[in-house]
């Protein structure tokens, strides 16, 4: 048999009906995660229709993207306070209840954002088909996964038929040799990648990450990468699970156990893509050079390391993004002013961001002026981070310590910018408005986002951490 | 939904690239569970001011742009997010067609499920569409052409099963059911 990637074998395997001249494949999806925003239409059209969902124990539903994420009030419960936020949250109960369909609600102990959740319960395992009406979906290709986002229409296909139709993609190998220098993070090495590759560069094609230094970032790190995979146009983004994939599941409350794991593990090691399998496309880097790094523009393709100048524009569309941003070619971005700190989002909100940025906030206040808010991932993120003590770390300087949930990555929970004001943020988006209207994101790691935190500037955390 | 053959309209002209999916519907207006009334929410950001009045440089708010339904946008529109809501805006707002040099791989498959085509053109043909906005096209998903009033015509591709569907105003949904004993064996297989 030929050689084959590990997205031709994921592929493969789920193909229940071949594409023909007329029709694309048909595949099936092992999982299906859905959130309160991109599943009300679709729930619509399966009652218009009279159908059921096919298959309602491999879908998965939780809050997050309008969800709240205030302090609770002295009855535990997480108010919710804009009428239409809470319709649509109330609609994904109804839904859920009605078609049978496990939820992770608010102000219950798993919810959390949807690509934060599913691993941590231990539904996301390599070899299945993943989606959700998500573009972060691609998250969850850190565990070799072939995961990405659909409409919504398609999640009503798939709601209704547990199957897509879809077109095959091309496959590019991103390799990345060499070792990630001190103070150079995941977000930093996803960043370069985009960097290079630009906002579209990965259009039509899934990438695999492989090389050495991807196959020494923990399973936290590689989820952060596959998460921005979308940033650069791909569909999805995949690691080969090893070791540190295993590690990371065993145990986990959904994960197979006992025999079953054992049986498992033993299918997941034939996953990785045979020697001699060829991609459609590769790409090369190297981990040793390179800089922390930060967006200048209205894209995430638009990033350089954090002691360059920005770029002179290259057209009209560069020009119109730096005057969103207000700033100028050839200036220098250190010392450059801020008003908002986001730590948090599916990119960077788990455990280990939190640690990261912690050893940067420790013993510091957070600068005059400055709002730092931190938001967990998911509610047993907060709760692991409270018993590190963590959260204290964060309040004792002045920060605010967040609910889990989406936040102000993409500002629709009343988490927001005000026009104009400047924000350094571990989310994955900083196109016109994502933060609230007028707001201008730089894009940045953890450490980054927690030096400028302390300092209310733009600051290379490396020059802090000693 | 309704079926897709031919239609003629004047175009409107927004050469910027990397248009992505907040600037075609910002994140606050997804708090809705419907589909419908979109069309007003449609590039917000850009279309009105801070207290909600159309600013006049934007080019939807010109008067020459009024009824045109087909959009000529700059390279890879559509980008960001998988919100099916940005085709259910333009749509709504009375699109029928994206004209550009690449579109985003989610947000075109969105587009043809919402009877909004995506049509992909060379640099030249596109910089001639963006050098003369307001530019009559005749689109022909049967035939699977952009014609100008020049004569000049190009061919644009569909992906057979999308141009299917909506040449019949049918939907992905209804072929999908249509395979239940192929899903079944499927399951079977892979259970066993
Ligand atoms: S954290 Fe941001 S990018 Fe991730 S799922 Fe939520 S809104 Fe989307």
């Amino acid at each position: 048999m030929k050689p084959r990637t590990l997205f031709e074998k994921l592929w493969d395997a789920h193909v229940v009906l071949p594409a023909t001249s007329d029709t694309p494949a048909v595949i099936y999806i092992d999982l299906h995660l859905i959130h309160e925003v991109t599943s009300p239409q679709a729930f619509t059209i399966l009652r218009d229709a009279k159908l059921r969902v096919r298959r309602p124990e491999r879908t998965v539903a939780t809050m997050d993207h309008s969800t709240p994420t205030t302090p609770r009030g002295s009855d535990g419960r997480i108010p919710i306070l804009d009428a239409q936020a809470a319709k649509q949250i109330g609609q994904l109960e109804t839904n859920c209840g009605d078609f049978g369909i496990e939820l992770h609600a608010l102000g219950s102990d798993g919810q959390g954002i949807v690509h934060v959740i599913g691993p941590e319960l231990g539904v996301t395992q390599p070899g299945m088909t993943i989606v959700c009406g998500d573009s972060h979906t691609s998250t969850h290709g850190a565990f070799g996964a072939l995961a990405f986002g659909i409409g919504t229409s398609e999640v009503s296909h798939v709601l209704a038929t547990q199957s897509l139709l879809q077109q095959r993609p091309k496959t590019l190998a991103v390799t990345v040799d060499g070792t990630l220098r001190h103070g150079v993070t995941a977000k930093d090495l996803i960043l370069a990648v985009i960097a290079r590759l630009g906002i579209g560069g990965g259009t039509g094609h899934v990438i695999e990450y492989r090389g050495p230094a991807i196959r020494a970032l923990s399973m936290e790190e590689r989820m952060t990468v596959c998460n921005m995979s979308i940033e650069a146009g791909a569909r999805a983004g995949m690691i080969a699970p090893d070791e540190t994939t295993y590690q990371y599941l065993a145990g986990r409350p959904r994960a197979p156990q006992g025999a079953a794991w054992d049986k498992a593990v033993a299918a997941w090691k034939l996953l990785p893509g045979d020697e001699g399998a060829t991609f459609d496309r590769e790409e090369h880097f190297d981990a040793a050079t390179l800089e922390p790094m930060i967006t200048y523009g209205t894209n995430p393709g638009m990033g350089m390391a954090i002691g360059a100048s920005v770029p002179a524009p290259k057209g009209a569309s560069d020009e119109k993004a730096l005057a969103y941003m207000g700033l100028k070619a050839h200036q220098s971005l250190l010392g450059h002013g801020i008003d908002v700190v986001f730590i948090g989002s599916c990119t960077n909100s788990r455990i280990s961001d939190l640690r990261q940025a912690a050893t940067v906030f420790r013993g510091h206040k957070v600068a005059k002026n400055v709002r730092a808010l931190i938001v967990p991932g998911s509610q047993r993120i907060k709760k692991q981070a409270e018993a590190e003590g963590l959260d204290k770390i964060f309040r004792d300087a002045g920060a605010d310590w967040r609910e889990a949930g989406c936040s102000m990555c993409i500002a629709m929970n009343g988490d927001q910018l005000a026009p104009g004001q400047y924000a350094v943020s571990t989310s994955n988006r900083n196109f016109e408005g994502r933060q609230g209207a007028g707001g201008r994101t730089f894009l940045a790691s953890p450490l980054t986002a927690a030096a400028a935190a302390i300092t209310g500037k733009i600051t290379d955390a490396r020059t802090l951490l000693g | 939904m309704e079926a897709i053959r031919t239609f003629s309209s004047k175009t409107v002209v927004l050469p910027i690239e990397n248009v992505d999916t907040d600037q075609i519907i910002p994140a606050r207006f997804l708090k809705t569970t419907s589909k419908q009334g979109l069309g007003k929410q449609l590039f917000s950001d850009w279309r009105y001011d801070g207290s909600g009045q159309p600013k006049a440089d934007f080019v939807l708010n010109r008067p020459e742009a009024q009824g045109a339904s087909v959009l000529v946008a700059g390279d890879n529109f559509g980008c960001g997010s998988s919100r099916e809501h940005a085709p259910w805006a333009l749509y709504d707002y009375g699109f029928r067609a994206v004209v550009s040099t690449t579109i985003a791989d989610i947000f075109r498959s969105n587009a043809l499920k919402n009877g909004l085509l995506p049509i992909i053109v060379d640099q030249a043909l596109h910089g001639h569409l963006v050098a003369a906005p307001g530019t009559t096209v005749t689109i022909s998903l049967e035939t699977q052409t952009i014609a100008l009033p020049d004569g000049t015509t190009a061919k644009f591709s569909v992906e057979p099963f999308a141009r299917y569907c909506l040449l019949n105003g049918i939907d992905e949904l209804q072929f999908l059911l249509s395979q239940d004993d192929a899903i079944k064996t499927f399951e079977a297989r892979s259970s066993a």
